[in-house]
């Protein structure tokens, strides 16, 4: 089979490369090139670039860079801050990956002749003999089937993860015994168009409109201020202050009235988060109203049992709420269902002080 | 790595001459002199070095002792930029199609850039309102490493000693050298830069020409060598290669303009009857002879030169950034071209090895390509 990897110029996809060649792969390496601007040691750097070709080359391929920064743009950056703008806390690497990686990258492959692509994700692609299956990875608490959760059977049809049946321990001994330069390779954690010294309001400053805010309790009665409403994540602690001791956690973000509601850990408590109906999209077909499923509602955050009702989850035990934009991925068990985005959901009773 | 079946990238860098090759051995061998000694063993290599710089001067339209040894075309450009304006003060003026070499060397000295037409030619009438007493170099190469035009650095010249008398013009003849008579041509600059890879020399040398009257501040301190204005024991083999690569590239410049010139042609119109929708960039009468570069609206450059490599075909589109990746081409947003078809461009580049046989396989290989990428949506 002819592969394309997506080396991104850490050990993962070093290893994906090196386990499809000795399978016997035709194999050739290519990293995309998505962000020219400020950036720690994101995806696609210089120097990780140059050590994805070096990888390369230890493996013996042919390794291509192609230049995707405009559609990054288009697709992953400037949405980023128009969801700020509206209040929303959006996931930019799912979108890279529902944009770039599995459309883009693999439109590109499929028009270059390749049969399929890999990723160095931790995650499994598994087929029954009819359809495809995205399941968890072997390694547990290197899982990332999460931000894979939007893909569909075309995609997964075409798609190999080597690495998934590895834990990660396993992926760096394998690159430390290929000698591989990225083998002690940290993980990369962060967004890479964030930079750590600069953070989110060094980026989207020049790019919205960053306004400050009113921080109101339940009771309608301002308790706080923020330096920028659009910062405020649903679920956030910090700079909310606190109450007679108890702390507060923003419950709610209302950026057309530059106002952030304020609660306990109780308030942020719900029963039911929503997707947005244009987000939502399956594995192998809609979830049917009333099937149990596993929600996990961020890359690192624990699945807990609801049922899907169709548009909506509700969860057997009121949990933490989901700030609007965020991702909610639905299992059945270690097998992805789906994903949508979740909407800007108006919690009855609470919000109702936003308005006053 | 496979050899090629095709290699029409010459404008990337070409070949090494067997003239150069052979020139150089001695110096990478029992000649190890450093010329700047002063016994035996540095004389032989200094006498090289002597020999090659009267060569070279010759092939610039230069004197001997006004031609500077540089590690490269980029080194020779900022010489000449940074070296002017150290010296001079002032600020540089260079065309928007320049190599970066001069584009980012004027960005970083604060100076601006004159817009092109949609031939690719500076705008005289623009370069006329960009002039002033503040102006102390400008800079417009003689050929362009994209798409190959000509500028009319005469033309050039007259617009500056009117609106700048006082400045001094910088030409990057770097694209230039292998095809047309740069001693000639470069007449009216008081500096002029090549480099040696282009033209069948070594990688890692070049040369300015300093015309006396003109100073440069040296970007380099050190031993004072090329007479204090580019420190650093000289490149004795590079050196030699590139005078050996220059003799033989002026020798057979005709020729070789005439021969390539009917390649290129075969090759350009070929592809423009055998593709559809194909457009050829600028006036092809302006053009060194062994640039062709065409444009495949509705394909990605970035897809077919993968398709290309694939076959053993090498090409380029536009030029690449730190990373490997290809940048939308700065040359063809000055002279017009719409970013969707900028990047549908390819630039094939002929030079003085290109066969026949080099050529027929383009013209098998690019339009099967094309067409299979326009397939596939």
């Amino acid at each position: 089979m002819r592969v394309l990897v997506a080396m991104s110029g850490g050990v993962d996809s070093s290893v994906a490369a090196a386990l499809l060649r000795d399978a016997g792969h035709d194999v050739v390496g290519a990293t995309m090139k998505l962000w020219g601007g400020a950036g720690d040691s994101g995806c696609c750097s210089v120097a990780d670039v140059e050590d994805a070709r070096w990888v390369a080359q230890q493996l013996g391929l042919t390794h291509h860079v192609f230049n995707f920064t405009d559609d990054f743009e288009t697709h992953v950056v400037a949405p980023y801050a128009a969801a700020h703008a509206e209040g929303r806390t959006p996931n930019p690497c799912i979108e890279c990956n529902r944009h770039l990686k599995f459309d883009r990258f693999l439109d590109r492959a499929v028009k270059l002749g390749f049969d399929a692509i890999a990723t160095g994700h931790h995650a499994r692609v598994t087929f029954d003999g009819d359809r495809f299956e995205l399941r968890r990875a072997v390694d547990a608490a290197k899982d990332q089937s999460y931000v894979l959760a939007m893909l569909g059977q075309s995609q997964l049809a075409r798609l190999l993860l080597p690495v998934g049946d590895l834990t990660k321990a396993e992926v760096r001994a394998q690159a430390a015994a290929l000698g591989l330069r990225t083998a002690a390779k940290p993980d990369s954690q962060d967004v890479c168009f964030i930079t750590s010294t600069g953070g989110r309001a060094a980026f989207l400053g020049p790019r919205i409109p960053l306004r400050p805010g009113r921080v109101v309790d339940a009771g309608g009665v301002q308790v706080g201020t923020v330096a920028a409403v659009e910062l405020v994540t649903v679920g956030q602690r910090r700079g909310m202050g606190s109450g007679g001791g108890e702390r507060r956690y923003a419950v709610s973000v209302d950026v057309a009235t530059a106002t952030v509601l304020v609660g306990t850990p109780a308030d942020l408590l719900d029963r039911r988060v929503t997707v947005d109906p244009d987000s939502v999209s399956w594995v192998d077909g809609p979830a049917a109203p009333g099937t149990p499923v596993l929600v996990q509602p961020s890359a690192h955050g624990v699945p807990t049992p609801g049922v899907w009702e169709g548009g909506s989850v509700v969860w057997d035990e009121p949990q933490r709420r989901v700030a609007p934009g965020q991702t909610v991925a639905l299992y059945d068990g270690d097998r992805v269902l789906g994903a949508g985005l979740a909407a800007s959901a108006v919690m009855d009773g609470l919000d109702t002080a936003l308005r006053r | 790595m496979a050899a090629p079946l095709a290699y029409l990238d010459h404008a990337a860098t070409t070949p090494l001459r067997p003239e150069a090759l052979d020139a150089m051995l001695p110096f990478l061998t029992e000649h190890f002199g450093n010329p700047s000694g002063s016994h035996a063993v540095s004389r032989a290599a200094r006498a090289a070095v002597d020999e090659a710089r009267v060569t070279v001067a010759e092939a610039l339209g230069c004197d001997a002792g006004e031609v500077v040894f540089t590690g490269g075309g980029t080194e020779a450009d900022n010489l000449a930029l940074s070296g002017v304006v150290a010296r001079r003060g002032g600020t540089v003026v260079c065309s928007a199609v320049e190599h970066h070499a001069v584009l980012h060397a004027t960005a970083a000295l604060g100076g601006r850039m004159v817009g092109v037409g949609p031939d690719g030619v500076i705008d005289l009438d623009a370069l006329a309102a960009a002039l002033d007493d503040t102006v102390s170099v400008v800079s417009v190469m003689l050929a362009n490493n994209e798409v190959g035009v000509v500028q009319p650095l005469a033309e050039v010249a007259r617009v500056m000693r009117r609106a700048a008398p006082d400045a001094v013009l910088h030409t990057d003849a770097v694209q230039a050298f292998p095809w047309l008579d740069v001693a000639t041509l470069a007449g009216p600059a008081a500096l002029v830069a090549v480099s040696a890879h282009k033209f069948g020399g070594p990688k890692g040398v070049g040369a300015l020409a300093v015309r006396a009257g003109t100073e440069v501040e040296p970007l380099l301190h050190g031993g004072g060598q090329e007479r204090d204005r580019r420190s650093g024991t000289h490149n004795v083999a590079g050196i030699v290669g590139m005078a050996a690569a220059m003799r033989a590239t002026v020798t057979g410049m005709q020729a070789t303009n005439a021969r390539v010139g009917a390649l290129r042609d075969r090759l350009a119109d070929g592809l423009l009857a055998a593709v559809p929708g194909a457009v050829e960039t600028g006036v092809r009468a302006n053009r060194i002879a062994g640039c062709c570069h065409l444009r495949f609206p509705g394909i990605e450059s970035e897809a077919l030169l993968v398709l290309l490599d694939d076959a053993g075909l090498c090409a380029s589109a536009g030029s690449a950034c730190a990373s490997g990746a290809l940048e939308p081409s700065h040359v063809l947003a000055a002279m017009g071209v719409p970013r969707s078809e900028a990047l549908a461009s390819l630039r094939l580049s002929l030079g003085l090895t290109t066969t026949d046989d080099e050529v027929d396989l383009a013209l098998k290989i690019i339009p099967e390509a094309v067409a299979r990428l326009r397939a596939c949506g």
